[in-house]
């Protein structure tokens, strides 16, 4: 099956008009590369054969109906609104907005997610979007950077952690690791000894462990040292935490997924990276701005280009081009179909089920690792005399995806809005039986 | 003694009076960079080294880098570009970018005439 | 058009949590936030209202002709988005396990190795999410493949007709651009990259067929060039849809390269993204691609291994835009061994045929045949009557399509860079070659009329200037 339409008569007519005997004489030039044989080993199917094919692969993945994994993905409701919105074809099929004149649909629906973004984190200026939360915070280091050291918090998720340090083998940077405390939250006090001189410091919030940092006495130590502040988010947590803006942050990023994106093992997801207008200029990726048109209308276009690779080429700060524009849209549409009052809703049911679940799970057996330390909806326990394993294992014999072990007795549990009070204790009686 | 109007053949524009100097780019340069949008300045007290870049201007579709045509110390930045970066384009010599104490000049700086001749 | 903050009805909302019978809990004041975000309230049907009315104002493959040179904007199959819908693609965690994701890393698996295939590589990782962004890991690796045989090599060599990412993710991964100057058909001047050629040298970054559409034809004299100096020939992936299926980056000498599954396998670009940017090596190179990739296990189960110590670790999280891999896939066993082919044939015939009609009315500097995409030149009708490559865009939209490419590649003037694609008809074609002859044809007798293009779009003529001098980057926040 392919999706030409050409007649034979077509190609008859058209290589005519070109003036060749045949498709294949415009292929002399590079038929000595075809590699013999060894091409694509598969031969085509039809849509019906595909489609089977396809779905048979889909069918040897569980999903899980009771879940309580997050650990950098989230699994929320996302209205069918959003999904309806997300896929409608004109966006779908439409290419970056270089013609402003075709393009006001994308273009007002990314300024509108730039919006979204700034009320979120407080801050003045957000990007049109990063490939997912890790290079966004990623380029913000790389913004900050300069030749000064990085201070990059021990609770940040520890993928991130990884693609920083992937991104600065490229221009050099020093990264120095800011441990936690007993109490699962940034060393302030070893903060504060290595702040001077270091260009800037990514802290994550809520930590990877689920620990809410003291964000705003962070924010306060990095602006008194000069240090430019990196606040690394989980969407849902803005909803009820203090604003990076708040917090003295210079810059928020933060893995736009469970803005009404789906699991999709891992992507396509969204980095969203905002900050203070003073570094609006030196922006990374595309930018979409408000003017008006020659009638005077109000019109949106993308601004600031001179920013970006296509114009500066190698004194370009990052080479970023397409970017995750259709997920922006659903994030917008995903906060819009929510809204103001529902957003926070959702945050609230969070923590309020994570700390049943906790609680519940103290009662059972576990020990939170981080006692009293305020959290929001993911937390670390520790089974005394049983490994992380065994509990995993009974929970899926139950139907049910347990936390992610990082360690051998503890586990890292997530709880959501999608987790009900029956799910909760289906899962704490299945784990308190091990023990 | 008189001030001194030179200019270079990357097109900025130099008046020395003395050990001072005001820099801009010339009427030409900003014609051929067309609307200015933004004008990234040096720092005062930032030394500047002839032949290198001290300065960027950013049209719409475009990025220009200013070259210096002196070596020295940057004395005063044209804080009115921040907000009308235009004024280049009304009056580039009016809209000078920055003042700067003068240690020496870029070899083969021209005078106006030689200047008019070279961009013609 | 409002924006939705516009729209916004204190009070309003269209969805509505469950009671979950479980107490309160209430965060300590000090971590909280003092307002609650400002975000928009609607009821459903405004919403779903707002949306489709900004659809209406935006213009995609299923809307129209496409011919958007460097951006293959070949039709999106619709399979392809069912199966990327399907519920055991969509609710999977990437952190749920092995033995529960075996379908997903089946679908990593075997994309990888159809890709291997196609291009004639050794290996890959599907992590880059797109393709600057596979540029970028890239460059990554092989500063670190030279780092480790004990060497720096500090240059790379862009000729000045690449596409503006290479040189800006060369420069991102810290190496220092050769620029090199193209021979006026685009093709690298051998001669010059001798001269340029030398231990320091990195990597010479190319695309083939060039950005003028011409295959490279000194292209084995190059890669002996670059290898006999010790260094690397990099594949930027962009125009792979002219050749796949009958020519092999791999058996023409590179090392490594991307591919855009967005432009080359038919997934949607989705106004800007998601696109995805698989990375593909030979194998002296294997060992420090990024990420964790799928092995299959003698039992025939799959099984995501552990990066190589000398890995350059990860460019984002996870194991790639897996949705859009789930679309390739679709795409790529669908068409098959022959159906590869035959696109890049119906590519190449259409870019031909396009040109060569063309060419009857406007100046094509390199009327020779050509593979997916072609070249015009506004010069001389700008020299002649004032109009220029941006005025001929805007009147194309009046016309209904979609513009070309205009002022890229660079070593052209006044660039109008035309890529049909295989999926148009030899009907949509003929009709954009009539929009465009008339539209010519009105610019020698109406250059006037063409400077107030387009006049039938909602907008014409964004102040960009203005945009750009006191951005407004957000609703309601007005620039100092």
């Amino acid at each position: 099956m392919n999706y030409t339409p050409h007649t034979e008569r077509d190609v008859a007519e058209m290589t005519a008009v070109i003036g060749v005997d045949g498709i294949e004489s415009l292929f002399k030039v590079c038929e000595a590369f075809g590699g013999g044989d060894k091409g694509l080993s598969v031969a085509g199917l039809s849509q019906l054969e595909a489609e089977k094919k396809i779905k048979a692969s889909a069918a040897k993945n569980k999903v899980w109906t009771s879940v309580f994994l997050g650990a950098g993905a989230y699994r929320h409701y996302i209205p069918p609104v959003v999904r309806h919105i997300g896929s409608n074809p004109r966006f779908v099929t439409a290419y970056t907005p270089y013609q402003p004149e075709m393009s006001q649909g994308i273009l007002q629906a990314v300024f509108e997610y730039q919006s979204c973004i700034t009320s979120l984190t407080g801050l003045d200026v957000s990007n049109a979007s990063m490939y997912d939360g890790a290079t966004a915070a990623a380029e913000a280091v790389l913004m900050c950077a300069d030749g000064g050291d990085i201070l990059v918090s021990a609770g940040i998720n520890p993928y991130v952690r990884s693609v920083i340090a992937a991104y600065l083998k490229g221009r050099g940077g020093k990264i120095t690791d800011v441990p936690l405390g007993a109490d699962g939250l940034t060393d302030t006090e070893f903060l504060k000894n290595h702040s001077a001189g270091a260009a800037c410091c990514i802290i994550q919030q809520p930590n990877y462990f689920g620990n809410i940092e003291d964000a705003k006495s962070i924010g306060g130590i990095l602006n008194d040292a000069g240090v430019k502040y990196i606040l690394h988010t989980y969407p849902i947590s803005l909803a009820l935490l203090a604003s990076p803006a708040e917090c003295g942050a210079d810059f928020a990023t933060g893995e736009g997924q469970p803005l009404g994106l789906p699991l999709g093992f891992g992507g396509p997801y969204l980095g969203y990276i905002a900050a203070k207008e003073k570094y609006m200029r030196k922006m990374t990726g595309r930018i979409v701005g408000e003017t008006t048109d020659k009638n005077g209308h109000t019109v949106y276009v993308l601004t600031l280009q001179a920013r970006e690779q296509h114009i500066r080429r190698e004194k370009a700060s990052s080479s970023i081009c397409s970017n995750e524009a259709l997920c922006a849209l659903t994030a917008a549409a995903y906060l819009a179909a929510v809204g103001k009052e529902g957003f926070v809703k959702i945050a609230d049911d969070c923590a309020a089920k994570a700390h049943y679940l906790a609680e519940r799970l103290k009662a059972s057996g576990f020990a939170l690792k981080y006692g009293s330390t305020e959290f929001f909806n993911e937390f670390v326990t520790v089974s005394d005399g049983v490994s992380a394993d065994a509990v995993l294992k009974k929970l899926a014999k139950k139907g049910i995806l347990g936390g992610l072990k990082i360690g051998a007795k503890e586990i890292l549990w997530c709880a959501t809005e999608m987790n009900t009070k029956d799910e909760i204790d289906a899962a704490v009686k299945a784990a308190k039986e091990i023990f | 003694m008189a001030k001194e109007l030179k200019f270079s053949a990357s097109h900025e524009w130099a008046e020395l009076d003395g050990k001072t100097a005001v820099i801009g780019v010339t009427d030409y340069a900003a014609e051929l960079m067309g609307d200015i949008v933004f004008v990234e300045l040096p720092a005062v007290g930032s030394r500047i080294k002839a032949g290198a870049t001290f300065a960027n201007i950013e049209s719409v579709k475009a990025v220009s880098e200013v070259f210096s045509p002196v070596t020295g110390i940057v004395t005063a930045v044209n804080l009115s570009l921040n907000d009308s970066p235009e004024l280049i384009n009304r009056d580039a010599f009016a809209a000078y970018l920055i003042k700067a104490d003068v240690e020496a000049l870029e070899d083969g700086l021209m005078t106006e005439s030689e200047y008019n001749k070279l961009k013609h | 058009m409002k924006t939705i903050f516009e729209k916004t009805v204190s009070g309003r909302k269209c969805t509505e949590l469950p009671e979950s019978g479980i107490p309160a809990y209430t965060l300590k004041a000090a971590c909280t936030r003092a307002e609650k975000a400002d975000l928009p309230e609607l009821s459903e049907l405004d919403l779903v209202r707002h949306y489709d009315a900004l659809s209406a104002k935006a213009y995609g493959v299923d809307s129209g002709f496409y011919p958007l040179g460097s951006c293959t904007m070949k039709y999106n199959p619709k399979l392809n988005e069912c199966a990327a819908a399907l519920e055991g693609f969509t609710d999977v965690h990437p952190l749920q396990g092995d033995k529960s994701a075996q379908g997903a890393l089946e679908v990593l698996y075997l994309l990888t190795e159809y890709l291997k295939e196609i291009t004639g590589m050794d290996d890959g990782t599907l992590q880059p999410a797109a393709g600057a962004h596979g540029e970028f890991t890239s460059l990554l690796m092989i500063k670190a493949y030279f780092e480790s045989k004990g060497g720096k090599r500090t240059k790379v060599i862009v000729p000045d007709s690449a596409h503006g990412t290479n040189p800006a993710s060369a420069a991102m991964a810290g190496f220092e651009i050769v620029n090199i100057p193209s021979l006026a058909d685009g093709c690298v001047d051998v001669a010059a990259l001798k001269d340029a050629m030398d231990g320091d040298v990195a990597a010479l970054m190319l695309t083939n067929p060039n950005t003028l559409g011409l295959f490279e034809k000194n292209i084995g004299e190059i890669a002996e060039t670059v290898h006999k100096k010790g260094g690397l020939l990099y594949y930027d992936g962009a125009n792979l849809n002219a050749v796949m299926g009958i020519a092999r980056p791999g058996d023409m000498g590179f090392d490594i390269m991307h591919i855009n599954l967005h432009k080359t396998f038919a997934t949607p670009h989705g106004g800007g993204g998601p696109g995805s940017g698989p990375v593909l090596c030979k194998k002296r190179l294997s060992e420090f691609l990024p990420g964790r990739r799928v092995a299959k296990t003698d039992g025939g189960a799959y099984a995501l291994k552990k990066a190589s110590p000398k890995s350059i670790g990860n460019v984002r999280a996870f194991y790639g835009n897996f949705l859009v891999c789930v679309r390739a896939l679709t795409y790529i066993i669908t068409l098959g061994r022959e159906g590869i082919k035959d696109a890049a044939q119906k590519a190449v015939l259409n870019a031909n045929y396009m040109r060569k009609r063309v060419s009857e009315f406007l100046d094509v500097p390199h009327n020779v045949p050509c593979m997916h995409e072609f070249v015009a030149s506004c010069e001389k009708l700008k020299e002649e009557t004032g109009v220029s490559a941006l005025d001929v865009a805007k009147a194309l939209i009046d016309c209904g399509i979609h513009p070309p490419t205009i002022y890229f590649p660079l070593i052209v003037h006044e660039a109008m860079m035309f890529e049909p694609t295989e999926t148009e008809s030899k009907e949509t074609i003929d009709g954009a070659v009539e929009m465009l002859r008339s539209v010519i044809e009105a610019a020698r007798t109406n250059p006037q009329e063409l400077k107030n293009a387009p006049k039938t779009t909602p907008v014409g003529r964004p102040d960009e200037v203005k945009a750009a001098r006191k951005p407004i980057v957000a609703f309601g926040k007005i620039p100092r």
